[in-house]
């Protein structure tokens, strides 16, 4: 099963917009110490190593023993706050990042934490091996380490701060180097059982039953980690863990695993509360994508035709059951620094659908139908399955005829992103703070076939490219911040690919479960300060 | 003794047959699905082209369809399963860690639903015809209509949630350190519910053919002449009646085991239970073909070990059997 298999929803729209701006959740209580954290874990991550597999499913373990060099924060300057770096400065050049660390950190194993970890980290692991460290650190070049505690990254090309800056969150997990630096790094036991300076030191791992965390005594910040053990209970199935929350067996259940349609029922049992915050750094993008190698599907005509046939509002309202926000374009809402909502829009409109697609010269015939198309909604999240139906009779309406195509995870991932054999599908891509680590991708040109979640539908606009190249070497965070806002213009006005809602996940937590969803990463963040009243 | 000998000897030479059928169909039917261990990897990660071919070169899934089932085959014959992509661990310590799972609870369940069923079975069958026989087999015949999902997802409700007396899956309490004696009580609890959901299903099937199989009995001369000799009813049920009735119901058990594997990938995830049916439905997901292949592999053994020990008791048990095929 995919790690994302049951990821699913987030806030109301309205919520999602104002989240950012919303500060952490207050029932501000006395942290008490000690206890055990029981929560359902719905898949199994192989490799636990945040450093090589920057993904929710490893960090939803893995971020509470290895940690990064800052976290996400909804009130601290550029949104974060500082982890094992105290500090991060830019050059103006573009040519270097400083980083100042913290002293007197220790590794799980005792030995201390240096700038030497760092570097190696950077340039042995992030750069080579991680899936996206491989694009955001592609030119670094150099670490210098002048004492312990400063980091100096030299980069070979100039590239933006405001890119370095915004990746630390999900990019910048540090490992040991005296654990890592014998033998292959992909090979190293620790892969499987981390070595970290997080608060929560890996216990044991019991294949398809349970992973087992515990305190971290020689933990840096003060009187942190609250709690004596996380346990992860594994739970497969999408509905035990609705059910093992009622009887107490578990008190915390995250990234949505207790299914939107339950959380109605869920809400009303006494003793548990549902929590859509804690994700704004972690949201999915419900969007159509288009195979421009269709004739039909070129014509941007066509393609606006489709945009005006889907009712967003009634797509959130029906398959999210309101936990989404409706989308306009690349960028998601609720994002605080590129997002613009001065685009061109597409409001529903079966008329206007019609004309346009009679404009673009395919008529209705006698029986209804315009041209056929194969719709290949991506099976990772039920909500892209119910959207992919939905669209589906959106399109009959304007006399497109969609036959639907289903497919298991990796059976899709190979006909749309390396076969090309669809001409509409339906993805979900993670907005990740920037658009430069995975956004602009979905529709650059000229990608290689296979890689998953990029322009493979065979797009290719010069004008979009060049703004692509040009934003990806501004330096200045306005200028670049500017362009990227050109880029959502862009996108909306040529639709390379539709955008059409975005959405992030639920937690359902026991009422005693306190400090939740105090970050916008909450769920894959440290846990350092969470606790167990009563 | 010769005869069971002769009869385990033509067995095993028929099972490696079986085995490579097997092992070639299951490879190949893998490979007709769409997308790879990588495909089903990059799921969860994204990654650039380079990331991807390296992943395809350190997996071994860069060399050819032929190449890799004739390693694989190879490999096999020096008894090695290989190593599990998802994994990066050696097939058979996976597939051990979880085979004595899905033993106990396969164990247990057919345990259940051939005792209880074939004990109801004779109970019913002891008078055809009666208010408790047609009662027992409209009651089976429901239960086998009903999906085991659904009625391991009743129990949980009942008795895992709203009375709280059973826990809601698992195999054992989480970290809990217990051994010996505690332990062992702690896995019978946490057992319950699952043995039950998959017992229940072949429960029936059970009742249905023991009470069948003693309605047929009833009609024979030699029952006929045994009532006529002044048996008790007691004696003529269960010597007579019963004991010709068990007879389908032992070639029943060695089927059912391989229906109850299957059975076992849908509980185990609806349960929670760390065994070789998940295991399965996992390695599916994930295009670890290899895995899959082991487990099937260990899979088809198991049927077909407990296939052999049904029939040498059947030769035992009815002399007609073994006679036949030794001397042909």
């Amino acid at each position: 099963m995919s790690d994302i298999s049951r990821r699913t929803l987030l806030s109301g729209s309205a919520l999602l917009l104002a989240s950012t701006a919303m500060p952490a959740f207050g029932w501000a209580q006395t942290p008490k110490k000690g206890g055990r954290l029981v929560l359902a874990a719905d898949s199994e991550p192989r490799n636990l190593n945040p450093a090589i597999v920057a993904s929710n499913g490893v960090f939803f373990i893995s971020s509470k023993i290895v940690e990064t060099l800052a976290e996400a924060s909804f009130d601290g300057k550029d949104g974060l706050e500082p982890r094992l770096a105290l500090s991060w400065e830019g050059a103006a050049d573009g040519l270097s990042v400083t980083f100042k660390l913290r002293d007197g950190v220790k590794w799980h194993d005792g030995k201390p934490f240096t700038s030497a970890d760092v570097a190696f980290s950077a340039l042995q692991v992030w750069k080579p091996l991680q899936n996206l460290g491989r694009i955001v650190f592609k030119d670094l070049a150099a670490v210098d380490t002048p004492d312990d505690f400063t980091a100096v990254f030299k980069f070979a090309k100039p590239t933006p701060f405001q890119l370095i800056r915004n990746a630390l969150p999900a990019l910048s997990s540090v490992v040991p180097k005296h654990i890592y630096e014998v033998g292959k790094i992909e090979d190293n036991p620790a892969n499987n059982a981390p070595i970290g300076t997080g608060p929560f030191k890996f216990g044991e791992y019991k294949a398809g039953q349970y992973y087992k965390l515990t305190r971290n005594a020689d933990y840096w910040g003060k009187d942190e980690p609250y709690l004596d053990e996380i346990i992860y209970q594994v739970l497969p199935d999408r509905t035990s863990a609705a059910a093992a929350l009622e009887a107490e067996e578990i008190q915390l259940a995250a990234f949505s695993a207790v299914p939107l349609a339950d959380l109605d029922r869920i809400s009303k049992v006494p003793g548990l509360k549902v929590i859509s915050k804690g994700y704004e750094g972690l949201t999915y993008q419900l969007v159509v994508e288009i195979n421009h190698r269709r004739k039909e599907l070129a014509d941007v005509k066509v393609r606006q035709a489709i945009a005006h046939a889907i009712d967003k509002d009634f797509v959130v309202k029906t398959v999210f059951l309101g936990y989404a926000a409706t989308a306009t374009g690349p960028v998601p809402k609720n994002d605080p620094q590129f997002y613009t909502a001065d685009v061109p829009t597409y409001p529903f409109d079966v008329a206007k659908a019609n004309a346009l697609l009679d404009e673009a010269g395919y008529a209705k015939a006698d029986d209804g139908k315009r041209f056929a198309v194969k719709l290949l909604p991506a099976p990772y999240f039920n909500e892209t399955k119910q959207f992919g139906d939905y669209l589906r009779q959106a399109l009959a309406v304007i006399g497109i005829d969609a036959e639907i195509v289903n497919n298991d995870a990796p059976a899709h991932i190979k006909a749309v992103y390396t076969d090309h054999a669809f001409d509409l599908a339906v993805g979900p891509p993670v907005f990740r703070g920037d658009p430069a680590i995975s956004t602009t991708i979905l529709v650059q040109s000229g990608i290689p076939d296979g890689v998953p979640f990029s322009n493979q539908g065979g797009y290719k606009n010069d004008a979009l490219d060049a703004l692509i190249a040009k934003a990806s070497e501004t330096l200045d965070t306005a200028a670049r911040t500017d362009l990227y806002k050109e880029f959502q213009k862009e996108v909306a006005a040529d639709l390379p690919l539709i955008n059409v809602a975005e959405w992030s996940f639920i937690s359902v937590a026991r009422d005693t479960v306190g400090n939740i969803a105090n970050n916008p990463r909450w769920a894959v963040s440290n846990w350092a300060d969470t606790y167990l009243a009563g | 003794m010769t005869r069971a000998l002769t009869l385990i000897r033509r067995r095993l030479v028929g099972s490696i047959f079986v085995l490579l059928i097997v092992i070639i169909g299951t490879f190949l039917l893998l490979e007709a699905a769409p997308g790879d261990a990588v495909d089903a990897y990059i799921v969860s990660t994204g990654g650039d082209a380079g990331m991807i071919e390296l992943l395809r070169h350190r997996w071994g899934l860069d060399q050819s369809e032929l190449t890799r089932l004739a390693n694989y085959i190879w490999a096999l014959l020096h008894l090695d399963l290989g190593q599990s992509v998802t994994f990066s661990r050696p097939i058979r310590d996976v597939i051990l860690e979880r085979l004595p799972t899905t033993l106990l609870l396969m164990v247990s369940a057919t345990a259940l639903s051939f005792g209880l069923g074939s004990a109801l079975g004779i109970y019913a069958g002891a008078k055809p015809g009666s208010l408790r026989d047609r009662f027992l087999s409209i009651g089976s015949l429901a239960l086998y209509a009903v999906p085991g999902f659904w009625l391991g997802l009743v129990l949980i409700v009942v008795f895992a949630v709203d009375l709280r007396w059973l826990p809601i899956g698992g195999i054992e309490s989480l970290a809990s350190e217990k051994t010996g004696f505690a332990r062992a009580a702690d896995i019978a609890v946490h057992l319950v519910l699952p043995v039950s959901a998959l017992g229940f299903i072949y429960f029936a099937l059970y009742l249905r053919m023991m009470r069948a199989g003693m309605a047929e009995a009833w009609r024979q001369d030699f029952v006929l002449a045994a009532r006529a000799r002044g048996l008790s009813r007691r004696r003529v049920v269960f010597a007579h009646v019963a004991r010709n009735a068990l007879l389908p119901l032992i070639t029943m058990l060695g089927l059912q085991s391989a229906q109850m594997l299957g059975g076992s990938v849908v509980i185990e995830s609806v349960f929670a239970v760390p065994g070789l049916g998940r295991l399965a439905q996992e390695a599916v997901a994930s295009r670890d073909t290899p895995l899959l292949l082991g487990i099937i592999l260990t899979s088809a053994v198991l049927v077909i070990a407990i296939n052999l020990a049904v029939d040498i008791a059947y030769a035992f048990l009815d002399p007609r059997v073994g006679a036949s095929e030794a001397g042909a």
